[in-house]
């Protein structure tokens, strides 16, 4: 049944919607995602799916057609990285507001300035507190298989919530990688055809979206949907097995690569988890007991899970591959130090930063952050935080 | 089109409940209930709106005025959100998800804030992609929603709360942004340019071209805003008639690139009876203001010609 090909991270993308055949896809071209709307437009083209693509005018106008399509009941997406989805933060809260599981196939880029087209995680991370579901690709076969779970989440009646599914730009969305597929039928049976409760397009059962609500009524609305963000936690898992019974690929809510035993653990998330999983292999050989925690689900944050995975080891690193401009280190160093707090779990937590706007991120790097976290906790030495991997001296 | 009739139309079902918040003597609701009379009976619609007083005094959760299913987004998108909605009904229709026999009309309203000036961009994308939709601008000439501040919809002269008349000031400068003409160069099949008139007839006529003529098309509807042309509430359909009658909002449509008139005064009317009328343009009748209405005249003159050319044109 599986099919084996090689496919970079955004054919990998198209291919899934290809087998999906969403009901419309409005999208604005933006590097390092442009792929993803050119290939599906292809597949349009020459009658292999029968999408309906709107070309629209900027980003801001595919997550608003975006929004009307699947309120109007279509079941819709789009792709974008970077300014891109600057540019549709307002829509993205709209979105998820409304309770609309729109699919967002995010190639994570730098934001500007100065301008560059190069992977980290700014624009994703900037988007954290939008109110979508978000689950971060280590490689194609990760954004392929994330991709086919992306709907039967997203619009799970217990959570009604929007999603993006995240991929590296140009170290995953380029990079051409073995992969397995899964059948058409296969694909169109998992995912299944949309069928909304309610829409705008529902014959004698006119619907109306968008109300203005006065405080008496909005915060009921808020709480509703963080209610629907924490079932999502439970929904991602439920689809993860049934996901696995179909492809024989197991996903959690993050992955533990030889953590049972270890005392150091680097806390990684996106393609650099690669790299990571390559230099613990390299240290266990040395007799290093070292690990990767690999964050699949950033949103709904798995916290409690996080602190109690980390609760054996001595010492845990925080990659961010995004800055936060608040003196306070990086999104997932300020979270996953919440989280460990609130479960009463003290280890040494050190936050670092790297690979901005595409630097690079080696074995080299991660060697020398488990030498530091080993000499914090042997050598009782303070370890300096928000430290910047590979910076030029 | 049928043969109009005032009465038979107005007994036509409101679309549009009362018991919205929009204030008395306003022109949007008007112009919203003559659009949807427009619609013939059975066919349905999705109604768009960009977010103004017409959204926040419509749709204040859990009441709707709306009788047809009905989206707000936000400010800005009026014209990418009902894009969305009818590309999803050719989806839908084309998958057998929704019969043959139902048909849904799409209309979007959106204030002069929302169509000229920040939902500028998304109305332009949705008429040049061609969707089989109708954007309506009620045209009030300023950000009334939020208190009257200037748009590009503002005429020159107007006293605005950010072109306010001071010692130093006699309100807005610019001229008014030609949206009409902006559309129509679009190539759309039908822009249509109306107001309130005492019959209703040409709204309802140009209404029902738009919604029943294929592909993207445009109607901006003079709407004129008690708070912020400071007016007695019963005095709008005499405003109405003399911004008509003073060729300062001229009525007229363009159908695939023919512009036509839809009405010429028989003796065009000084523009000083439709800016006294108006507590906004008070100023323009001080004393030592005079060349201000001579300026007001001249651009309403060069404007009200340039159409009658366009329109000459076989």
């Amino acid at each position: 049944m599986a099919k084996k090909d090689r496919m970079s991270g955004n054919e990998a993308v198209a291919y899934a919607i290809r087998q999906i055949n969403p009901d419309v896809m409005p999208a604005f071209p933006i590097t390092p995602s442009t792929e993803i709307p050119q290939m599906v437009s292809t597949y349009i083209a020459n009658g292999e799916i029968d999408t309906e693509f709107i070309p629209v005018e900027s980003e801001h106008s595919s997550m608003s057609a975006a929004i009307g399509a699947e309120a109007a009941g279509a079941r819709s997406l789009t792709a974008t990285s970077s300014c891109g989805l600057a540019l549709m933060w307002e829509e993205l809260l709209v979105a998820a507001s409304n309770r609309m599981p729109v699919a967002l196939a995010l190639v994570n880029r730098t934001l500007s300035g100065p301008i560059n087209i190069n992977c980290d995680h700014t624009d994703g991370m900037g988007a954290r507190d939008t109110g979508w579901i978000q689950i971060y690709a280590e490689n194609n076969q990760e954004a392929y298989d994330n991709f086919i779970q992306a709907y039967p989440i997203a619009e799970h009646k217990d959570v009604h919530l929007p999603i993006m599914i995240c991929q590296d730009g140009f170290i995953t969305s380029h990079a051409v990688e073995n992969i397995t597929l899964l059948e058409d039928e296969q694909v169109r049976e998992f995912v299944g055809t949309y069928e909304p409760e309610e829409y705008l397009l529902n014959p004698g059962k006119p619907m109306a979206l968008g109300p203005y609500s006065i405080s008496a009524y909005a915060m009921e609305a808020r709480k509703n949907q963080e209610i629907a963000m924490e079932n999502a936690k439970g929904v991602i898992l439920e689809v993860a097995d049934k996901f696995r019974a179909l492809s024989g690929r197991g996903f959690g809510l993050f992955e533990e690569y030889r953590t049972e035993d270890a005392d150091f653990i680097m806390l990684i998330m996106g393609s650099a988890a690669g790299t990571a999983k390559q230099a613990v292999d390299d240290l266990r050989k040395k007799g290093k007991k070292v690990g990767v925690l690999k964050l699949r689900v950033f949103r709904p944050f798995p916290a409690t899970e996080i602190a109690k995975a980390l609760s054996g080891c001595k010492a845990v690193a925080i990659m961010d591959r995004c800055e936060s401009y608040n003196g306070n280190g990086g999104p997932l160093g300020s979270e996953v130090m919440a989280g460990l707090y609130r479960e009463k779990i003290v280890i040494e937590a050190v936050n670092y930063i790297y690979g901005l706007a595409g630097r690079d991120f080696t074995v080299d790097h991660v060697y020398e952050i488990f030498e530091e976290l080993e000499k914090a906790v042997g050598e009782g030495k303070t370890v300096e935080q928000f430290r910047y991997i590979g910076l030029r001296e | 089109m049928n043969s109009y009739n005032l009465k038979e139309v107005m007994n036509k079902p409101e679309r549009l409940a009362p018991g919205h918040r929009m204030c008395a003597g306003c022109g949007a609701t008007i112009a919203v209930r003559g659009v949807l009379r427009a619609l013939h009976e059975g066919d349905r619609a999705v109604i768009g709106n960009a977010t103004g007083c017409l959204e926040v005094s419509s749709y204040m959760y859990p009441y709707t005025a709306w009788e047809d299913s009905y989206i707000h987004n936000a400010f800005e998108n009026a014209g990418a959100t009902l894009s969305g909605v009818e590309t999803a009904y050719k989806a839908l229709k084309k998958r057998g998800r929704l019969s043959e026999k139902e048909n849904f009309k799409f209309i979007t309203f959106g204030g002069d804030g929302g169509t000229y000036d920040i939902g500028f961009q998304s109305l332009s994308g949705a008429m040049e992609r061609g969707h089989d939709m109708v954007y309506v601008c009620y045209d009030n000439g300023a950000y009334m929603n939020t208190g009257i501040q200037r748009s590009s919809a503002t005429p020159r002269y107007a006293d605005t709360t950010t072109t306010p008349v001071g010692k130093e000031s006699n309100g807005k400068m610019q001229s008014r942004k030609d949206l009409s003409a902006i559309i129509a160069d679009h190539d759309v099949p039908y822009v249509g340019q109306t107001t309130l008139t005492r019959d209703f007839k040409d709204l309802h006529r140009k209404a029902e071209k738009a919604i029943y003529t294929e592909g993207a098309c445009f109607l901006n509807v003079m709407t004129p805003c008690p708070r912020g042309w400071r007016y007695e509430t019963d005095e709008i359909m005499e405003i109405c008639r003399l911004a008509v009658e003073t060729c300062y909002w001229p009525l007229f449509e363009v159908e695939h690139g023919k512009w036509t008139l839809s009405y010429e005064p028989k003796k065009k009317l000084p523009i000083e009876d439709f800016l006294s009328k108006q507590g906004r343009f008070k100023h323009l009748f001080k004393k030592g203001n005079e060349e201000l209405l001579v300026a007001f005249q001249e651009e309403v003159d060069r404007r009200w010609e340039d159409l009658q050319y366009k329109c000459a044109r076989a």
